[in-house]
């Protein structure tokens, strides 16, 4: 990122017309030279303008229909005349507003730290080599590979209230005869959605984490296991400060994927029962989708930008100061 | 969706350090494979399951068995029926996604990765900052310019929108690999008095087979499953992904599972096949030492 910012900056300064006729003095070279870096930006120019109507387009587009009001008739007539700060207004004194935003923090933390932590510890597990480690670690992808939908669906089933095998499985043990509604009670949707979550988070963070594992030089823990260093001091004092870097980007990655998660919670209880799974995402999409209330749609959504910019700068600030020290 | 900026890449995958591995410890190799081989069943139950159901006669709702003993295919039988053109969509706008988006990234990539071409950081950048951006905000701004321009409810709309997480992805995907070619490959070509666009088909893709191949399959997938696009651009049955089709299936009461789980199955298989391409691409990639 630093070294991105870094770039940036420098590129600004040298950001001047590349037209031919700039240098015309130099005749002959200086033509073909410039010929060429018109070439070179060409090789950029699609990239640019998809980037910018597909991401920057909907961006500006959104921050100005947050203060716009739309309705289902302003698709006939193309009227949303402007409303100031109302659909903020709104949005934020609504009464699921609170609620989506509890929701939004606790999804988005109890997913982290599930797939981080068990994520972790699966890369560490597969960091000793052993026969069927490469097979195993590889299998280990699909239930990220495989499309959200179909992994909500089959979650679904596992997980009915009354004919679900999770709940014959805990009848049967003898665990519960109460037959938990897991994704249909106001007090566990909420906790089940974060499971599923998880568990869908695990491969990508024992991935990402097991790469930055294998990373670190293996002399480093001979010289430590040489002065009787424990595994656990081993672990604290050689993997997790090397490990660092690749934490960082984990964890950024992670929480801004969460924040803006929406298929999960939409195949798995489409954020009800009662509004217990709402997320910010949800209620925008909800505002936007179902209610065609597209201004307050927007307003959400630029409330969920702008939590998740702000995390990023300070989460990688507050990592950079502790680097630096 | 995008969950993957940093995924494993066939190309640069640290799987040649060999050397410096760590050996199974006191337990013996093999008690770490069968322990290996538990965490896998405990995470890959669900998708046991949607495959166990999946062969089940459908009705017998009350237990469902743990093996599929009375195999049945009438779960296939109506999944293919109901969902059959679903599929056929859902893989026309993938195919399309992987081609615009390597269109467009590839070359882009290797501008980023070894032209000095002004506002090349600002570019990345923004890349960066893409990745933050929800879903739900650009489907908000598309839903009413694709109602204006008529691409609601169209294939080109769903590639278009689709190469949003395939584009950045393969930028910066292809821009690592490419940035790892030696420039005296391109000089070479250069001094024989081929241009940039010469050099970049006839020396750097072909090189750079690999990570295309990385970032087309992901791409593939994404679209494959993406849902926000489909659930929001789409308003009736024309064009209908996959991912929408099951939706459908589960938004209404089911009372046969055995159908959903089969469309499950049938939504998961580009994802089981070209995980198993992928392995041998890292294969070939790490023996071939075509690696860096």
């Amino acid at each position: 990122m630093a070294d991105t910012q870094q770039r940036a900056g420098g590129a600004t300064s040298a950001a001047r017309p590349a037209g031919p006729e700039v240098e015309e003095p130099r005749p002959r070279r200086t033509s073909t030279r410039s010929r060429e870096r018109l070439l070179q930006i060409g090789f950029l120019v699609p990239a640019v303008v998809y980037m910018l109507l597909f991401f920057g387009y909907p961006v500006v587009q959104n921050a100005l229909m947050g203060f716009q009001r739309y309705t289902t008739r302003t698709f006939v007539t193309g009227e949303a005349p402007w409303v100031g700060l109302d659909n903020y207004r709104e949005v934020i004194g609504s009464s699921v507003f609170t609620k989506a935003a509890v929701n939004t923090v606790l999804f988005t933390v109890g997913s982290i730290a599930g797939q981080f932590v068990i994520g972790l510890a699966i890369a560490l597990f597969f960091r000793k080599r052993f026969p069927l480690s490469g097979l195993l670690r590889s299998l280990l992808l699909l239930p990220w590979l495989i499309p959200l939908i179909a992994a909500s669906a089959v979650w679904r089933w596992i997980l009915d209230k009354d004919t679900g095998v999770l709940n014959q499985v805990l009848g049967g043990l003898g665990v519960t005869d109460a037959n938990p509604g897991w994704l249909t009670s106001t007090s566990l949707a909420l906790i089940t959605v974060v499971a599923i979550n998880i568990w869908i988070g695990i491969p990508f963070n024992t991935t990402i984490l097991y790469g930055g594992l294998q990373d670190i030089p293996e002399e480093l823990y001979e010289a430590a296991a040489l002065d009787g260093a424990t595994r656990w001091r081993a672990f604290r004092h050689v993997t997790w400060p090397l490990l660092r870097p690749v934490v960082t980007v984990v964890l950024v990655l992670g929480v801004v994927y969460t924040l803006k998660a929406l298929d999960i919670i939409l195949g798995l209880t489409q954020g009800g029962p009662a509004n217990s799974t709402q997320t910010i995402a949800t209620q925008s999409y909800n505002l936007s989708f179902q209610e065609f209330d597209f201004g307050q749609g927007a307003a959400a959504g630029n409330i969920l930008i702008v939590v998740s910019l702000v995390f990023a700068v300070l989460y990688l600030r507050a990592n950079r100061r502790a680097l630096d020290e | 969706m995008s969950l993957s900026t940093a995924l494993p890449l066939p190309d640069t995958a640290p799987a040649q350090k060999k050397s410096g591995r760590r050996t199974a410890g006191a337990r013996g190799p093999w008690g770490y494979t069968v322990a290996g081989i538990a965490i896998l069943a405990v995470l890959l139950f669900p998708l046991y399951w949607m495959l166990n159901v999946s062969l089940q006669p459908s009705g017998s709702a009350a237990q469902t068995s743990w093996f599929p003993f009375s195999l049945s295919f009438e779960g296939y039988a109506t999944a293919f029926s109901d969902q059959g053109a679903n599929l056929m969509t859902s893989l026309v706008i993938s195919v399309g996604s992987v081609v615009v988006s390597l269109l467009i990234a590839a070359p882009a990539a290797y501008a980023l990765a070894t032209f000095k071409v002004p506002g090349a950081g600002i570019v990345l950048f923004g890349i960066l900052i893409s990745q933050m951006i929800p879903g739900i905000v650009v489907a908000n701004a598309l839903y009413s310019a694709y109602n204006d321009l008529g691409l609601l409810n169209s294939i080109p709309g769903l590639i278009l929108a689709n190469s949003s997480a395939g584009i950045p992805f393969g930028i910066l995907i292809m821009r690592s690999f490419m940035a790892s070619i030696p420039p005296s490959l391109t000089e070479a070509a250069r001094m024989d008095g081929a241009g940039p666009i010469r050099a970049f088909f006839s020396i750097i893709l072909p090189i750079s087979r690999n990570a295309l191949i990385t970032a087309g399959m992901f791409t593939f997938l994404f679209t494959w499953g993406d849902f926000l696009f489909a659930l929001t651009l789409t308003t009736n049955a024309d064009v209908r992904p996959i991912t929408l089709g099951l939706y459908q299936y589960i938004g209404t009461y089911v009372s046969d599972w055995s159908t959903v789980m089969a469309a499950a199955v049938l939504s998961s298989v580009p994802a089981v096949v070209l995980l198993v391409l992928a392995q041998r691409y890292i294969a070939a990639g790490v023996t071939g030492g075509a690696v860096k």
